[in-house]
Order: C-alpha cells, then structure tokens, then sequence
C-alpha cells in the first residue's frame, strides 16, 4: 500500500500520526523541555525571574545534596546486581532444572507478586520487620531474642526492600532469553568436560546477555526513581534523591530547585544506561524489546 | 547441571532449598498480610485474637471495615475512574502507534521511536514533576493571556489521568506492536482483491487479528494505572487514588483495615494476571 499512491493525501498516516505526536510532544518532549528550562530560571531578591546558574549551584554547594545524589546512585547500582546475583539461579531453575511440566507454574508463582502494588509489597514487610512485627514476635517467642530489636529503617532492610520490589523486572526478560538457550549446548559442553563455573562463564551467560541487559536497566531506573521503599523502610537520618526532589517541589515549594534536581537524576538514569549499553555493546532498541 | 545431566544428590537438594527460600522470601509478606487481615486486633501485628470478618463488615465504632471506610471506599472509586480512562486511552493512542511504527513510513520514524520508547528510561518522578510544571505553565499562559482558568490543568483527576497515560502508553504500543509485527499482510491484500474496503479491513482482518494483545494491553494498562504511585505523587489534587491514601496510613500507622484491601488487591490482581496471562497463551495457540 504504501508509496504507491505518493501524490495522495495519507489519511491513514494523518490518523495514526497525530494522536502520537500529540501524546510524545505534549506528554513528554514539552514537558522535559519546561523542567530544563524551570531549572535555570531563577528569582531575584526584587521578584524578577530570569536565567541563573543558582539551582545547579546550590547543589554542588551544599554537601547534603550532592551526597544524597551519590549515596542513591550507588545503592542503585548496587541493588542491581544483587537483584542479578539472584535471579540468574532462579530462571536457571525455572527454565532448564525444573520439570518442564512445572514451569508454567513456577513462572506464574514468580509473576503473582510483580502486579500486585509495591505499596502492599512494602507494606507486607513492615509488617514482617517493625518492633512489633511478626519475625519479632517469633525470634523472642524463641528465645533468640530477649528484647524486640527495630530491623526497619536501616540500609540493610532498605536494600533488601528494594531487591524484593525490583527482582521480578530482571527475571522475568532472563527468563525469555533463557527459554531460548538450547539444551545440546549445556550437554556438549559438559560432555567435553567443562566444569560448571565455566559453562556459566562460557555459554550461558553471554547467551542471556540481552536479557540481563534489559533487565538491569528496568531494575536500575526503578530502583534510582523509587520513592515509596526508601521512605518507608530506610533510615531516618539518610535520604534517597526522590525525596530530596519531592521535598523542593512540595514541602518548600521551591521548583526551580526541584526541577534542578530532576534534571540532574534524568541525566545520571541516562548517562548510566547509554555507559552500561556501550560497555556490553548493545542497542537500546534491542534491549528494550 | 541440567535436568537432562547426572547431578550429585547434594548439589540437587543445595538447588532445591535456594529455591524454596527464594519463594518463601517471595510469599511471605503477602500471605502474612493477607492473613492479618482476619486477626482480631486494633493493629496489625500478631498475637492472633481470634478469627473475625470486622475488618471487611465491621460497622464501627472501634472497628469499621473496607466496606464502611468512606474515605478508602473514595479513593477506590477514583482509582478506578483513573484507571478506566487511562486503560482505554492508552489502548487506543497504543493501537495507532503500534500501526504507525509497523505499517508506516516517514521522516523521523527512528527519532519518534526512540521517544514513543523514552517514557521507559524516564524515571516516573521525573515524569510527574515535568508534567506537573509544563501544565502549570501552559495554564499560567491561558489566564494570563486569554483569561481562561483551565481547571483541568492544575493538579487532580485529569492530570493523574495523563500523566500515567504518557508513559503506560509506551507499554500499550510495544504489547500491540508485538503481535502486529508477525501479521501476514498478505491477508489483506487477499480482502482487498475480494472487494473489501480499507475500513473492513482494518475492522474484520487487522484488529481481529489484533484482538487478543489489544484486551491483553488494556489490562495491563488498568493493572498499572490502578496501583501506580511515583508519577501521581505529584499530579494528584483533593481527590486521592488508592495508592496515595494507603501510603498516607501506612506512614502514620493504620489499623488493619489496609490489610483488608491488600487482601481484596491481591486477590484481585492474582486473578486479572492468571486469566491475562492464561487467555493470552490459548488465544495465541489457536
């Protein structure tokens, strides 16, 4: 159909054209184009807005933000690869020692949590970990215990709250790479005497690169952006960057500083992802897929 | 190694438990949540008092229930309004996109592919902050300049509406775009020589065809509308989704009236995810 009629008016282009032009332009490009604006516009003490440095200033300035910045980075990175140290042996499991009768099940079981609301997921464990909560409950019914002991609100139950809310994004893409990787693969090269560690380093995981790749990027720009597991679950006297952001825009309705502040997490979320996909030498169009 | 290679018994029964305390680690905070929901206590947290139904029926005084929570019972309802917009709108916008990348050239294709992808590489804070100045300023500009106050365009319902649509929509057009991509296009040239014209085509070959992804979008949208938090956080006005008023409780300390509606969540969302996830691999056999 298409070209053979070029003089003609493409309706069907016009049709399928505007509404996603309208959405990617009013909904995304305009709107990141307003935050880096906002972000370099400032007020001065008579009132009068205009261009300033100030808001980017004001970051490097003060130590609390850029360490913030740096102490959210690292943890992301960080909780990226423990979400990966997990869930390679786990979609190994599903996919190639499981009975192949179970694995629809064992790949629905692992899904279930992956809908149900992070809030509830988060909340679940505040249950579990709180003073009063269960674990409590049972380690000093056990006499492990004598006395309650807090276990929420330290970077320890932080990083694992995050692990849990993100690891379904990283297995789930392994899990369809995974699928795919043949069997004889595995066999041949144990029959020719390879040891474990070096099928692993050999065969399987560069075949489930891609899939590691995808799923590291989802899990790191969930994990950089989350807000709900940080404030709920980590300590009192450190914070995660979202916060910093929500606490400019809402509390001190400062949004020239906020949208500073956005600005700067949207360009480390990129510049991380664009170094990660050309250290392993992938498009992001594929990776995405 | 594999199921198909001889492994020593210790390393199968080492597999096994990793396993088994990977889902325990999984299930746990569910189940146990799902379990308070029935315990007969002002808080949600063990000993257990007793087996009741309170915190789904109860009436008050001490204890009301999900179903007498008018505050809860509200913001359900506005999730849901959320929802159901979101849902249908991004299928819709999802469905013209998934046709304009697949079935149409132009100039620019690859940059507005890379952008219609974007939304999933920005964060949703982020997302929710440019969306709330941009609308801000544009709302500024038309009561400045032409005296409009546009109500919708200061934070609350349509607002929420579309800033979740701009990025679950990039969901929506890959789930779509998936399934149109492995579509024989010779069919419809087959319509085309037996006399169809290009509206019955789309609407007998082309989305018929297309029919099982584009219910499966919609759930999906629905599913991640009804429980999203980051990028409404900071569009929502006086009217709050779910999300945002069950994290308001559990930041002040609730009672276990929120397990309750993580009880009817979960069950819920497991029953959406199953049937999507069951109606998707029989449709796709057939």
């Amino acid at each position: 159909m298409k070209n053979s009629k070029p003089h003609k008016i493409r309706w069907s282009f016009i049709i399928f054209f505007t509404p996603v032009a309208l959405w990617l332009f009013l909904l995304i490009v305009f709107p990141h184009l307003e935050l880096l604006k906002m972000s370099f516009t400032g007020t001065d003490f008579y009132g009068k807005s205009g261009f300033t440095l100030e808001n980017y200033g004001e970051f490097f300035k003060e130590p609390i933000y850029w360490r913030t910045f740096a102490r959210t980075a690292l943890y992301s990175i960080f909780v990226t690869f423990i979400v990966l140290v997990i869930s390679l042996p786990v979609t190994f499991y599903i996919t190639k020692i499981a009975r192949v009768k179970s694995q629809g099940f064992l790949t629905i079981l692992v899904l279930i949590p992956f809908w149900v609301s992070e809030l509830i997921r988060v909340y679940g464990w505040m249950i579990l970990l709180r003073e009063s909560g269960v674990i409590n409950r049972f380690l000093v019914k056990l006499g492990i215990f004598s006395v309650p002991h807090e276990m929420l609100y330290n970077d320890i139950t932080m990083v694992m709250g995050l692990v849990y809310t993100s690891m379904l994004f990283m297995i789930v893409p392994i899990i369809g790479v995974m699928e795919s990787l043949d069997d004889a693969l595995i066999e041949a090269a144990y029959d020719l005497g390879a040891k474990k560690t070096t099928i692993w380093r050999k065969i399987i995981i560069p075949y489930v690169t891609p899939g590691i790749m995808s799923g590291s990027i989802i899990v790191f720009m969930l994990v950089l952006g989350s807000y709900l597991t940080p404030k709920l679950m980590g300590g009192k006297n450190a914070l995660w960057f979202t916060e910093q952001i929500y606490n400019s825009m809402i509390i001190y309705f400062n949004w020239n500083q906020g949208a500073a502040f956005g600005f700067l997490l949207l360009l480390l979320s990129s510049l991380i992802i664009f170094v990660a996909l050309k250290v392993t030498k992938q498009d992001f169009k594929e990776v995405v897929k | 190694m594999i199921r198909t290679l001889p492994n020593s018994k210790a390393y199968t029964a080492a597999y096994r438990l990793f396993i088994a305390v990977f889902f325990i680690f999984l299930f746990s905070p569910l189940l146990i949540t799902m379990i308070l929901a029935f315990n007969n206590s002002m808080f949600p947290s063990l000993p257990w008092k007793g087996f009741t139904l309170d915190w789904f029926f109860g009436r008050g005084p001490d204890k009301i229930g999900i179903f007498h929570d008018d505050s809860n019972l509200r913001s359900i309802f506005t999730s849901i309004r959320v929802a159901v917009a979101v849902s249908a709108l991004s299928t819709l916008v999802g469905t013209m996109a998934a046709f304009l990348f697949e079935q149409e050239d132009f100039k620019f294709k690859q940059v507005f592919y890379f952008l219609m992808l974007a939304p999933l590489v920005i964060p949703g804070v982020i997302l929710g902050i440019s969306i709330l100045l941009f609308t801000n300023a544009v709302g500024l500009f038309f009561e400045d300049k032409l005296g409009f106050d546009m109500k919708f365009l200061s934070p609350g319902y349509w607002l929420v509406v579309f800033g979740q649509f701009s990025f679950i929509t990039t969901i929506t057009t890959m789930t779509i775009s998936a399934r149109l991509k492995k579509f024989d296009r010779t069919l419809e040239e087959a319509a085309y020589n037996l006399g169809a014209n290009k509206f019955e085509v789309l609407r007998f070959i082309t989305l018929k065809y297309l029919r099982p992804s584009i219910v499966g979008a919609a759930a999906i949208a629905f599913l991640m509308s009804f429980e999203n938090f980051n990028t409404t956080l900071f569009l929502v006005g006086s009217d709050q989704t779910l999300p945002i008023n069950l994290y308001l409780q559990v930041r002040d300390g609730s009672t276990p009236v929120i397990n309750a509606i993580a009880f009817l969540l979960i069950t819920f969302t497991s029953i959406v995810a199953v049937a999507n996830l069951y109606g998707g691999n029989k449709k796709d056999q057939a």
